[in-house]
């Protein structure tokens, strides 16, 4: 049985890390595409026109692997969740199917129009497509934070004798206090990765020295998109999600923030530090005080419960993790908005497309903004355990009855394997269009 | 409410299998028939045009059944956990095959990814043929052992296949000869239906031969039609019941008839889109037909202690589904819509048509 969890865990967690590559790229993508797209229907610029189709050459095969690790997401509930699936279904299945009818759908009929469709339709209707594109892709985001939204803090639902959950009030899985804030916080965050991804093909071209024009175009576009959504990651998404966190999850933000013991007058935020979880203390530490008791509550003083206050079964089950995951997101969000700041510094003095040190940095930081948005989903979901249903339905009680491990493990050797192929055959691709540039794009 | 939304998700599955079908099909027409590169390119694009838009008709089948219908998801998919990873990795591989061949041009690259797209084209269509034999057949639920359950009612496991290779033991496997036939079934419609897809959509050289091809499968269909519907009787001796007290079920296995006889005329047929629409009938009154068999079972018990899943015992609740009709209806109209559109827009030979990738 342990055994079970622990593979069924893994799976899930390695098939959704690697398809969480790809969403977290066309949603953000798409809204540059809309904007290169709007750029060229005001001042008809070719170059705007070009662009807009170059990036959605990296939006379809991003798409392409996002459906194809997506519908191992669906197929896992039932086949390594099932008992989840069964007493949850009723619930989850509603943002589930209608994130298929209602967004997958969006995306991907008018991806194929908006790709190919391009003589046939005239300017403003290609800009239309590429619309609606764009509105499935956040629309998917809306109905799977929905979804997860519901497990982190479900409202609307009624218990069954037999277990099973149903639901009792539709409108309020929509209207969970949850949902708006993790959704908002996911969208920035996903616009951050894009905006990384523009600029930093941007900074490719302009550092060899091939398509400039494009390279300054990208770069600049980048940056900008780059500092707004970075600065509205962190404030005040990223605030108003901690602060749903220390009100419903009060045990996760405990250990998110890494507070051991309750200090009477006002809790300080911890910049650097290890837990240890033999002596129940942060090994190394630099923190700040008080100052996580105003962030959270707006009163230097308000007392905020540490780990010491909740029975050891209350709190998440990977301590440690649950606290690097957040230190490295929230670390990585604030080297954004360094960089950030200081690209569009020099872009005001006009200095960004010869400031080389800068635009290597801005290349090479590609990895991060991915490994920012991961460690955040991280965040939620170790905050989320020992439980499926915050509260309600443990992890353990939640895995498929009829399958044993053997097969599990069989079946995630199998992913690990076939996921490493096309990771590869997705970077030899995108290399290769990216290598290749706008103006080849032959429509 | 449970037959409404029985209904709405057979029809989307349906809809699955014409649109998709016809992508597995060109698939294995792709492995057997296409020689020439300029016909394997041709046949490629006829369906690495629409597939993501046919696939995401599963992934709304899949939703919507997990809502409607909890239990039976549940059940069905640990049940059957080995075929439907198997399942997954074969999508997996097909699509990459379709986006990447002609993404460079070297002749071992192509090679690999048309025989990634065809083989996987070819198993998934075997498999989706043998999971209708399976739900047809019916598994042990509960995991009866020498009259113990050792499971809920409605949990099982079933290994690829068992050393009998028979249908008829308590301990049936996912593959035995019954699933193979109607596996085989799957196989042949919907390399018909794959082959008229390609001679709808392309001006392939091939299509003269392709007519040919199908007027041979035709025969073949009709003979496993035959033999599959003598054996059912062996399997499951109740499998006519239905049709005997309902005659207006009837309706589904003529569907199926028409399109069969149909395609016996497929040389005459000076219209490519009426063959497409006979081919089309068979996936249409095949499905229709397997389910009406079983109604309202959705997956039989074949032992005496567990009931069989129906759509009533399986459903999740009244609240819960009708307030999912309402969006449902509206989502279906969307789906629809989108779907003429783009066949619209995209219509006509992918030859003609300006395609860039």
């Amino acid at each position: 049985m342990e055994d079970m969890i622990f593979y069924d865990r893994l799976q899930f967690a390695f098939t959704i890390t690697f398809h969480y590559i790809f969403p977290q790229l066309t949603m953000g993508l798409s809204l540059i595409i809309v904007y290169f797209k709007w750029k060229y229907l005001r001042n008809n610029n070719e170059k705007y026109n070009n662009a807009a189709k170059f990036f959605m050459k990296i939006f379809a095969v991003n798409f392409t692997m996002g459906v194809v690790t997506g519908i191992p997401m669906e197929f896992q509930f039932g086949t390594n969740w099932a008992k989840f699936s069964e007493l949850t279904g009723g619930i989850i299945g509603q943002t589930l199917a209608m994130e298929g009818m209602f967004s997958f759908f969006l995306e991907s009929s008018f991806l194929a129009l908006f790709i190919f469709g391009e003589k046939l339709m005239g300017q403003k209707l290609h800009f239309l497509t590429g619309f609606l594109v764009f509105l499935g892709s956040w629309a998917s985001g809306w109905f799977i934070l929905a979804t997860n939204a519901w497990m982190q803090h479900p409202v609307g639902y009624e218990i069954l004798e037999n277990g099973k959950f149903v639901l009792e009030n539709f409108s309020e899985l929509f209207s969970n206090p949850w949902l708006l804030p993790a959704f908002l916080h996911n969208q920035m965050a996903s616009v951050v990765t894009s905006s990384f991804v523009v600029a930093s093909i941007g900074a490719f071209y302009i550092i060899r020295k091939k398509q400039v024009e494009y390279g300054k175009l990208f770069l600049k576009t980048g940056v900008i998109f780059g500092l707004i959504s970075s600065l509205l990651v962190a404030f005040p998404t990223g605030d108003w999600n901690a602060k749903n966190v220390a009100k419903y999850q009060p045990a996760t933000f405990a250990a998110m923030e890494g507070i051991f013991e309750t200090e009477e007058a006002g809790a300080e935020i911890v910049l650097i530090g290890q837990p240890n979880m033999v002596e129940k203390k942060l090994d190394n530490k630099i923190a700040v005080p008080n100052i996580l008791s105003f962030l959270t509550h707006q009163d230097w003083n308000q007392q905020i419960p540490g780990m010491d206050q909740f029975k050891e079964e209350e709190l998440p089950d990977n301590i440690p993790a649950l606290y690097y995951s957040y230190h490295i997101m929230v670390g990585l969000g604030t080297i954004f908005i360094g960089v950030m700041v200081l690209a569009l510094f020099l872009l005001w003095r006009k200095k960004l497309y010869t400031f080389k040190p800068l635009l290597w940095f801005i290349m090479f930081l590609v990895p991060f903004p991915y490994i920012a948005n991961i460690t955040g989903w991280y965040t939620a979901e170790l905050g989320r355990q020992p439980y499926l249903v915050y509260g309600l339905l443990k992890t353990s009680d939640g895995v498929s009855p009829t399958v044993s491990s053997g097969n599990t493990l069989f079946t995630l050797l199998g992913f690990v394997a076939l996921y490493m192929l096309l990771g590869l055959l997705f970077l030899v691709l995108v290399g290769k269009t990216i290598n290749e540039g706008p103006k080849l794009q032959k429509h | 409410m449970e037959i409404f939304w029985y209904i709405i998700i057979a029809f989307v599955l349906a809809v699955f299998f014409i649109l998709d079908g016809y992508d597995f099909g060109t698939g294995i027409v792709h492995l057997f028939f296409a020689k020439k590169e300029k016909d394997k390119q041709v046949i490629a694009k006829s369906a690495g045009l629409f597939w993501d838009s046919n696939e995401v008709w599963l992934v709304a089948a899949g939703g919507m059944l997990f809502m409607a219908f909890p239990t039976f998801y549940a059940s069905v998919f640990s049940g059957f956990y080995l075929p439907l990873i198997l399942v997954l990795w074969l999508i997996i591989f097909r699509a990459i095959g379709l986006e990447f061949r002609n993404q460079f041009n070297y002749q071992m690259w192509k090679d690999i990814w048309d025989t990634s797209f065809g083989v996987s084209s070819l198993l998934l269509a075997l498999f989706f043929g043998i999971a209708l034999g399976n739900i047809i057949r019916g598994v042990n639920l509960g995991g009866v052992e020498n009259g113990v359950s050792a499971y809920e009612g409605h949990y099982f496991f079933l290994p690829l296949w068992n050393s009998s290779f028979s249908p008829l033991t308590e301990h049936p496997g996912v593959i035995d000869w019954f699933t193979i036939i109607i596996g085989l079934i799957a196989v042949v419609t919907l390399t018909i239906h794959g082959a008229n897809w390609v001679i709808l959509k392309t001006n392939s050289s091939i299509n003269l031969k392709l007519k040919g091809v199908i007027f041979k499968l035709n025969i073949a269909l009709a003979i496993l039609t035959f033999l599959s519907l003598s054996v059912w009787q062996i399997v499951n001796p109740n499998s006519l019941n239905n049709f005997v007290d309902k005659p207006y079920l009837l309706i589904f296995p003529l569907i199926y008839l028409t399109g069969l006889v149909g395609l016996f005329f497929i040389k005459k047929i000076k219209k490519d889109y009426v063959a497409f629409l006979l081919s089309t009938l068979l996936i249409l009154g095949g499905i229709t037909s397997s389910l009406a068999s079983i109604f309202p079972v959705i997956l039989p018990s074949i032992n005496d202690l567990n009931e069989s899943l129906t759509i009533y015992n399986t459903s999740t609740s009244d609240y819960g589904l009708s307030v999912a009709f309402i969006w449902g209806i509206i989502g279906l109209i969307l789906l629809v819509i989108y779907a003429i559109i783009q066949k619209r827009l995209l219509g006509g030979k992918v030859d003609d048509m300006d395609y860039g990738h």
